[in-house]
């Protein structure tokens, strides 16, 4: 069981700053993310894009703001479970919560902030008629295990990264490897296609495009699919159909968590502190909703900033405290670092 | 009144909406459908208007002359579903006095 006193899920913009902000207050964060990595949405789906309205940031790329959120939390020791996805939420009779993720890890804290954006990031499903009788059944979205498709034939969807990756990697493996996308061109990195292009020429890789999975043949797992290139139905035998089509973030299993839901985001007190209907849990950034919302990321710091004032008076309702200043009290890190202001030299002029 | 535009808008339950829609606030068509909340929040324009989710994409009714797709929108409606030969992504569509009378259709959600 790992043990908190600020239980953060997301671990995007918002979460992390959270991190700082609690850390000032010398309480102890852990962060659970869907993501492999820290910095959410700006590190999955535009770690490249400049930023224009972080306060004294005329510019900086997303990516960028994850890497000097990382910086500037790390005196804080925040520990993270990543690549998990906060399943289930449980209240003790001491009055904090147990959340479990869909690996099983479990988490208590007297708090909870939920900082999860827009949810987490899930793999988008294409419409194909029956696709989820297949699940696990000969249809993959994320490839856990590459041994599963040791001499197998294998089709893959898509037209990004990740299926030209898998393609390339999945030749050293599968008996077969063909990949189908709607048009001829890819927006993987070139070095990517390129090496596509490579093993095609050797025959290593089935290329077929402009062309589209339309269904799935098999009994109980796959055995084919069919695929509509033109006017043509080209009907191909296959173990495995693995779509790629990247992710997509979705509320998830938050929202039977019995707080109270609008606009498919997290009711939250705005006039007070941002909490939830129930009371211990937050919720803060792009999840969130009041009136006059905005989904934007100074925001989320703001929210954050309040929301850990609020914790601590929770944690500690009869310790007396005032918010102090960074520029007068430093930043004492739980790493025994310390960072302040340097102290003004007084000096004799004889 | 004369910078907007009127725009038809047909929702994912099948309604029809007769819009007006600024030209003067640098609007995308997908941001003119949060603002009349014709798409329930977190369903559309779910990555903030990059081109990089297709969650805006709707389908051209009309027979207006649209500037052509940059390689991000081609991109991304190649990876999009329930694509058809009209279909383009509403947030790389900006409003402007030549859309007067256009016509969509929001697609489905994914």
């Amino acid at each position: 069981m790992i043990k908190t006193d600020i239980l953060i899920i997301g671990a995007g913009p918002t979460g992390l700053f959270t991190v700082f902000e609690a850390g000032l207050l010398k309480l102890k964060c852990h962060l659970i993310d869907a993501l492999p990595q820290p910095g959410g949405q700006c590190a999955e789906i535009y770690p490249k894009k400049p930023i224009y309205d972080i306060p004294a940031f005329p510019e900086i790329l997303a990516g960028d703001l994850v890497d000097n959120l990382m910086k500037q939390i790390e005196p804080f020791q925040p520990s993270f479970t990543l690549g998990e996805r906060a399943e289930t939420i449980e209240k003790q009779e001491d009055g904090s919560f147990i959340v479990t993720t869909n690996k099983g890890t479990q988490h208590q804290a007297p708090i909870v902030a939920i900082a999860g954006g827009l949810g987490s990031f899930e793999p988008r499903k294409p419409p194909i008629p029956n696709l989820e009788n297949y699940e696990d059944n000969g249809v993959e979205y994320i490839i856990r295990d590459p041994e599963l498709y040791r001499d197998k034939k294998v089709v893959i969807a898509g037209g990004g990264d990740s299926a030209l990756d898998w393609c390339i990697f999945l030749t050293e493996v599968a008996s077969s490897v063909t990949l189908i996308h709607r048009r001829n061109e890819f927006r993987g990195a070139l070095d990517s296609v390129e090496k596509v292009q490579e093993l095609k020429n050797q025959g290593k890789i089935e290329l077929i495009t402009p062309a589209e999975v339309k269904d799935i043949i098999g009994e109980d797992s796959v055995e084919g699919v069919i695929v509509k290139k033109g006017e043509d139905t080209i009907r191909l035998s296959c173990d495995h159909f693995i779509p790629l089509f990247g992710l997509a973030p979705k509320l998830g299993p938050i929202a039977d968590w019995g707080l109270e839901i609008e606009k498919n985001a997290i009711k939250v007190d705005n006039t007070l502190d941002y909490q939830t209907n129930i009371p211990g849990i937050y919720a803060i950034g792009d999840v969130n909703t009041y009136p006059g919302k905005l989904k934007l990321i100074l925001c989320g710091f703001h929210e954050a900033t309040l929301m850990c004032q609020s914790a601590y008076q929770r944690i500690f309702p009869d310790k007396r405290y005032v918010m102090k200043y960074t520029t007068v009290g430093g930043v004492e890190g739980f790493d025994g670092s310390k960072k302040e202001a340097p102290k003004a030299v007084v000096k004799t002029i004889e | 009144m004369e910078q907007d535009i009127t725009i038809y808008i047909t929702d994912r339950e099948g309604e029809k909406h007769e819009i007006l829609a600024p030209t003067d606030m640098n609007m995308n068509l997908m941001e003119v459908v949060r603002s009349y909340e014709l798409a329930p929040e977190g369903t559309i324009g779910i990555c903030g208007g990059m081109a990089m989710c297709a969650s805006c994409q709707c389908y051209i009714e009309s027979d207006h002359d649209l500037l052509e797709k940059n390689d991000d929108e081609e991109a991304m409606l190649a990876e999009a579903f329930y694509v058809k030969d009209n279909s383009r992504l509403g947030c790389q569509i900006h409003i402007h006095n030549n859309l007067e009378g256009l016509e969509i259709t929001l697609a489905p959600e994914e």
